[in-house]
């Protein structure tokens, strides 16, 4: 709870910097924030104190608080990262406000437990990101990705509102521990549009976190945004996402699993197989990991469908979240430091080997991630995922998987393969400022780190 | 029953508008009109809300619909403003000029 307090108090702090004029001190101070956060998330981890606010609308239990502290820990690395991107062009203020808005929607989502708290940590997430998404006011593909993304997610609203308001008419309630008490006690005299309203809000979480079907629109607003927004998207919005919809379908939908788990496990295969068929034939890097990270989406939702109410998905959960959002991280740090002279291509990667040592290895160990292969951390993500889906219902599943990730494996490796073989057009080296080589050597040592002793996380106790 | 007006009756007709804007949105072309769909939308969960909330003689479904109407205004004004850039840089607010991205 302090860390989104001093959250939406630096939001504040970044939209008066302008009146009051201390511009130049404010990325110090985001920054000191920012660690302020991480560090009264670690207090309140050790002194746990199990209140919650606003009339148990909200609440930092254990796991929301292990979420808020990776989705904090990666915007930390991300401002580091961006801070030169913060300098140039027109409004940066308000660039530091808006990321720091949605970063508090992100916070909230991760502690929300109530139907309010979720819609509005939702919209807090998603308002500042279409403006970030549009961010690039000449360029039309910007101003596209940014409407695209505007119109499907309050789409998506709509549908989650429905299904709320759905929920509240057979419950009269929006606290999700009421919620879950009315279910285990009128199991089966529920009225028909319960149902209904759960899997409307299904379908918005779906388009939220973007999977098969609803992922239609990711591949675009990924491709048009800046590079960094889509770095942020990718990370802090998807973990965030994912919070909330495990506290949604894991704590207050549990009692009706058997209907949203056939639901989930359909949207699953149609996600493995839809994005990796199609992250093949991509030539911009960003739609490839777009889809990529569609199928990572994927992966994650199969821990949710295959809880047990036991701790240990959630700790996978923790765990593929921090692996996917370094990974990706650092991936499209790559490519912003790549693309900042050139296209975003996936042949501007050719021979990169040649112009920068530390690109080349930060991409390799982040694409291995990605496609889990071990000694990174995404291995041991994946290999916590597939040994926990019940293997005598949903064995097909486990399957699909594996072949979806050795498709995977095949377009990651490619480019590893391109960044060492291939000649590139240019030798004009690429000069790596001091902050993103940190950045760079932080992500690729934490995701050695966590792939060589994965017990950091998935031992943690969380209850 | 609310009035003597079964609750069945609300909840049909917020489902025929929410159909009505969802609809919309895939085929209307101009993005006011999207704008205005999506508000339908919107508009069709606030009345279900507010007939549930008075079956239940509960209050919280009013004040969450205080809270859709705050988020939808807030959502229309980014929509309004990134349209305007489109215009800006396009000189038309018709969707289909949006397909710079591939599919």
């Amino acid at each position: 709870m302090n860390g989104l307090i001093i959250i939406c108090g630096l939001g504040l702090l970044a939209m008066i910097s302008e009146i009051f004029k201390f511009r130049s001190v404010l990325f110090p101070l985001v920054l000191t924030g920012l660690l302020a956060a991480l560090a009264l998330n670690v207090w309140e981890w050790n002194n746990p104190m199990h209140i919650s606010y606003f009339e148990n609308m909200i609440g930092f239990d254990r796991s929301a608080l292990a979420f808020s502290t990776v989705i904090l820990a990666i915007a930390l690395l991300w401002f580091v990262l961006a801070q030169d991107y913060f300098k140039s062009g027109q409004h940066l203020v308000d660039h530091y406000a808006l990321v720091l808005f949605a970063l508090a929607g992100a916070l909230m989502l991760t502690g929300c437990k109530n139907m309010t708290t979720l819609f509005l940590g939702i919209e807090t997430l998603s308002i500042p990101m279409y403006v970030l998404a549009a961010s690039k006011k000449n360029d039309l593909k910007s101003n596209e990705a940014g409407f695209k993304y505007l119109i499907m997610g309050s789409f998506a609203s709509g549908f989650l509102l429905f299904g709320i308001a759905l929920v509240y008419g057979a419950t009269a309630s929006f606290d999700f521990e009421e919620i879950k008490a009315y279910i285990a006690v009128f199991q089966g005299e529920l009225p028909g549009f319960f149902y209904v309203g759960v899997i409307f809000i299904l379908i918005a979480m779906a388009f939220k976190i973007a999977v098969a079907p609803f992922h239609f629109w990711a591949p675009d607003v990924y491709e048009g945004s800046p590079v960094l927004i889509t770095g942020l998207m990718s990370t802090v919005v998807k973990t965030a996402a994912f919070a909330a919809f495990m506290r949604l379908f894991m704590m207050c939908f549990s009692n009706v699993s058997e209907l949203w788990v056939t639901l989930l496990a359909v949207i699953v295969a149609l996600s493995l197989a839809v994005s990796n068929f199609t992250a093949v034939m991509q030539t911009n890097t960003k739609r490839m990991l777009a889809y990529s990270s569609i199928s990572h989406a994927a992966f994650m939702l199969m821990i949710i469908m295959s809880d047990k109410g036991e701790t240990a998905s959630v700790n996978s959960l923790i765990y593929y979240s921090l692996a996917y959002s370094l990974a990706s991280l650092s991936a499209f740090a790559v490519i912003y430091l790549v693309s900042k002279n050139g296209s975003e291509d996936i042949t501007e990667l050719n021979g990169l080997h040649k112009r920068n040592r530390l690109l080349t290895i930060t991409l390799t160990i982040a694409l291995l991630s990605l496609a889990g292969i071990p000694v990174t951390a995404g291995f041991f993500a994946k290999y916590f995922v597939l040994s926990q889906i019940p293997s005598d219902t949903l064995l097909w599943l486990t399957i699909l998987a594996i072949i979806s990730s050795t498709i995977a494996a095949f377009y990651y490796l490619k480019i590893v393969g391109s960044m060492f073989f291939a000649d590139s057009y240019t030798k004009e080296p690429i000069v790596v400022q001091k902050s993103h080589a940190f950045v760079l050597i932080v992500c690729v040592v934490l995701l050695l780190l966590f792939g060589m002793v994965p017990g950091l996380i998935t031992e943690l106790a969380l209850y | 029953m609310i009035n003597g007006v079964s609750i069945d009756f609300y909840l049909v007709l917020s489902a025929v508008l929410f159909t009505i804007g969802a609809v919309g949105v895939f085929v209307r072309r101009n993005t006011i009109i999207l704008f205005m769909c999506i508000e339908l939308m919107l508009s069709a969960v606030s009345l279900l809300m507010i007939a549930f909330s008075t079956l239940h003689n509960d209050t919280s479904g009013q004040v969450f619909v205080f809270f859709t109407m705050a988020v939808a205004a807030a959502e229309v004004a980014v929509g309004l403003a990134i349209l305007s850039m489109i215009y800006r840089n396009s000189k038309s607010i018709d969707s289909d000029t949006l397909s710079n991205l591939k599919n």
